[in-house]
């Protein structure tokens, strides 16, 4: 049987009146990367910090690589390492002496070395001595991980690892994920791109404390129940005006030139979709297959209707 | 073909003009202000406080200046000099002495401001028209807080006896003035302000630049968002604490070295006491400072905030410690606001180096006082420290 990394149940956190985790509870095996989304406020910094023990949950208890995450909050500091979502490194320092810093506060051996080896493998040995707050975006993001991994973490906690970062940078900052992942490194990674959430073994979605789904992205699609027709054509905008309160449709959204209608109830649905194409022709209706994206989007709106 | 230009949107609205636009500024600027606590409470704090010790706390003309008595005669004319002294306002008898050593010891250690020693044989000299001398000696280290008491302390002689020698002894009395006032100005004979001013600028100095520095310490980690990952590695608060007051120690360390050196090579300051113990109980005060300084910032909410803690924390160092206006002359409640400062025990620790000579017995009190401070602080910040993010 797989090791488990990551094992925490019933997690709730509030501050003062709001509730910000409830009743969290979740497994993540070693060597796995777990994708962490939900809507903005929907408590998953406020998870991770649970876990790599900068918060206290007010109940609910786990342990992340067998640690207490009650009581072993110095060991677990040990062998987390924690990306924040904002750059977090000292903007006034350089590459080498950031990285030296970090060597040096989880008492690597020679620290110096460390340091040098981190700054060959990311690729900054040119730049070495350049102030990390003169990096750009992608490359802050880089050492930002280079100096996370740099104690050789067994569990790796990444906030938003990849926000505001080009697509180059992220494919490359995903390989080698998966490359600490089959080093036998545990990623959970929190993120709102949808193309980052199908490169994770698995995925949680989280909105308003609660974990609402689990499982890989077919998975989570499967199970949704969601039925979907991509439209196009011209005047598209008013027929989502006009889609949106019929009977049958839960989501409508534009992707480009194209009309995105989906629903749970499939023979409703159809129905709609059959009456629309009857009014006016000259849209070109086709059944598509639901997107991640479509789904989350959708468990976003039902979680806000429970929530208001 | 050319492409057709852009039609201008239509104007809808028009141009809100200076007024407006300032106003928006204005409305703006207010909403912000009431948001920041910390100012809002400057704005009403700071001329509270002024007004306060300004109004009440400063005087620059100090009475009632703690004075030891030796008395090696004791009579009735002795009497009527003494309480001559008393009703004068500046005087006030704290302890009677029974030998030179004692009435030294108070001087130094700075319980007494005047000593008064009355010699041996005293009345009878008076009476006998001999004209004996009353010795006494001013803690001239501040030449400001003992010059009013000095001027009054020359119209005494004449009026003092006037009543009791009447009668028999009504011709001594005709021969002003039946005795003398042998005054000693110790430590700082030449009445120098500046050695006065300058030894305690080495406080000031140190009080300002130390808590400035750690003031920042935590609420810079905090505003840039470093603290999270600090508090995520295995570092503890306690050594989070050490290691940012380190460097500063050493920092204070050079700004002694300025001000010591000037004070002596280019003002003249005598250093009268041991070099060594004046630079371990700066570097003690340095800190206890720091260590303030680092309270702050754990319990301002940003930056801005901890520089007008340090501000609030320095305007009564500065007015009530002694270092500006003379300690003694405040009134009781002051003292007592002055004895929690810092900056009180450490004026009087190198001043006292510095001019009297002390050693470390004289200051006892002041040293534990700073050991205190330096202790309550790092303890409250330790406190204050969060562990986490809760």
């Amino acid at each position: 049987m797989k090791e488990i990394a990551i094992d925490v149940t019933g997690l709730t956190k509030s501050f003062g009146a709001r509730t910000v985790v409830h009743d969290l509870s979740m497994q993540v095996p070693k060597g796995e990367i777990f994708g962490f989304l939900g809507p903005n406020g929907s408590g998953k910094t406020t998870t991770i910090r649970l876990l790599c023990g900068l918060l206290t949950p007010d109940s609910g208890e786990g342990t992340c690589l067998g640690y207490d995450i009650r009581r072993d909050q110095e060991s677990i500091k040990r062998h987390v390492g924690y990306m924040t979502q904002r750059f977090s490194l000292y903007t006034d320092l350089s590459i080498r002496e950031n990285l030296e810093f970090v060597a040096r506060v989880y008492g690597l051996s020679d620290p110096r070395a460390a340091a040098r080896g981190a700054i060959d493998r990311l690729g900054l040995s040119g730049r070495a001595e350049q102030l990390a707050g003169e990096l750009s975006g992608g490359w802050k993001q880089r050492l930002a991980l280079g100096a996370c991994i740099l104690p050789n973490p067994q569990l790796l906690l990444l906030d938003e690892p990849t926000a505001g970062v080009d697509p180059k940078a992220r494919r490359e900052f995903w390989d080698e994920i998966h490359g600490l992942a089959a080093d036998g490194i545990t990623v959970l990674v929190s993120t709102h791109y949808m193309d980052e959430a199908e490169r994770c073994h698995e995925l949680g979605y989280i909105a308003y404390g609660d974990l609402l789904a689990r499982g890989t992205a077919q998975e989570i699609i499967d199970q949704s129940g969601l039925s979907t027709w991509i439209v196009t054509g011209e005047n598209l905008h008013a027929l989502a005006q006009r889609l949106r309160t019929e009977p049958g449709v839960d989501m409508v959204a534009p992707f480009g030139t194209e009309l995105h209608v989906a629903g749970r109830d499939h023979a409703a649905l159809d129905r709609t979709v059959a009456a629309a194409e009857q009014e006016d022709p000259s849209h070109h209706w086709m059944r598509g297959e639901p997107s991640l994206e479509d789904v989350f989007i959708l468990m976003m709106d039902r979680a806000q209707d429970n929530f208001s | 073909m050319r492409a057709s230009s852009y039609t201008r949107p239509l104007v809808t609205s028009p141009d809100p003009g200076f007024l407006k636009r300032t106003w928006a500024m204005i409305v703006k600027e207010f909403v912000q202000m009431r948001r920041d606590r910390m100012t809002f409470a400057t704005m009403i704090f700071i001329p509270v406080l002024q007004l306060t010790l300004f109004g009440f706390a400063i005087n620059t003309d100090p009475k009632e200046l703690p004075t030891a008595v030796l008395l090696r005669d004791d009579g009735p004319l002795t009497r009527a000099v003494l309480t001559a002294m008393r009703n004068s306002d500046y005087f006030k008898f704290t302890r009677h002495v029974r030998s030179p050593a004692e009435l030294d010891a108070m001087l130094r250690s700075g319980e007494a401001l005047f000593a008064v020693e009355v010699p041996a044989s005293f009345e009878r000299d008076i009476r006998r028209g001999d004209r004996p001398s009353l010795l006494v000696i001013a803690d001239a280290t501040d030449p400001v807080a003992t010059g009013t008491a000095i001027s009054a302390l020359q119209g005494l002689t004449d009026s003092a006896l006037r009543r009791e020698l009447r009668g028999p002894d009504d011709k001594v009395a005709a021969r002003p003035p039946p005795f003398d006032v042998v005054l000693q100005q110790r430590y700082n004979p030449e009445r120098e302000t500046r050695f006065n001013i300058v030894p305690g600028l080495l406080g000031i100095v140190l009080t300002m630049t130390m808590m400035m520095f750690t003031a920042l310490a935590v609420t810079r980690e905090i505003e840039r968002g470093t603290m999270e990952s600090l508090l995520a590695m295995p570092i503890k608060p306690v050594e989070i604490m050490i290691g940012k007051i380190a460097p500063f120690v050493l920092v204070g360390f050079v700004q002694m070295s300025i001000i010591i050196a000037a004070a002596y090579f280019v003002f003249g300051v005598p250093i009268m006491g041991s070099l060594g113990l004046l630079i371990t109980l700066t570097t003690l005060f340095a800190a206890a400072n720091l260590a303030v300084g680092y309270t702050f910032s754990t319990i301002a909410q940003n930056q801005l905030q901890a520089v007008q803690l340090t501000f609030f924390f320095f305007l009564p160092n500065i007015l009530l410690s002694g270092f500006m206006f003379p300690f003694k002359g405040m009134p009781q409640w002051a003292q007592w606001i002055g004895e929690v400062l810092p900056l009180t025990h450490f004026l009087r620790i190198v001043r006292g180096i510095m001019l009297k000579g002390n050693g470390f017995a004289d200051m006892e009190l002041d040293v534990l006082a700073l050991v205190i401070f330096l202790a309550a602080a790092m303890g409250l910040a330790l406190l204050r420290f969060r562990r986490t993010l809760d």
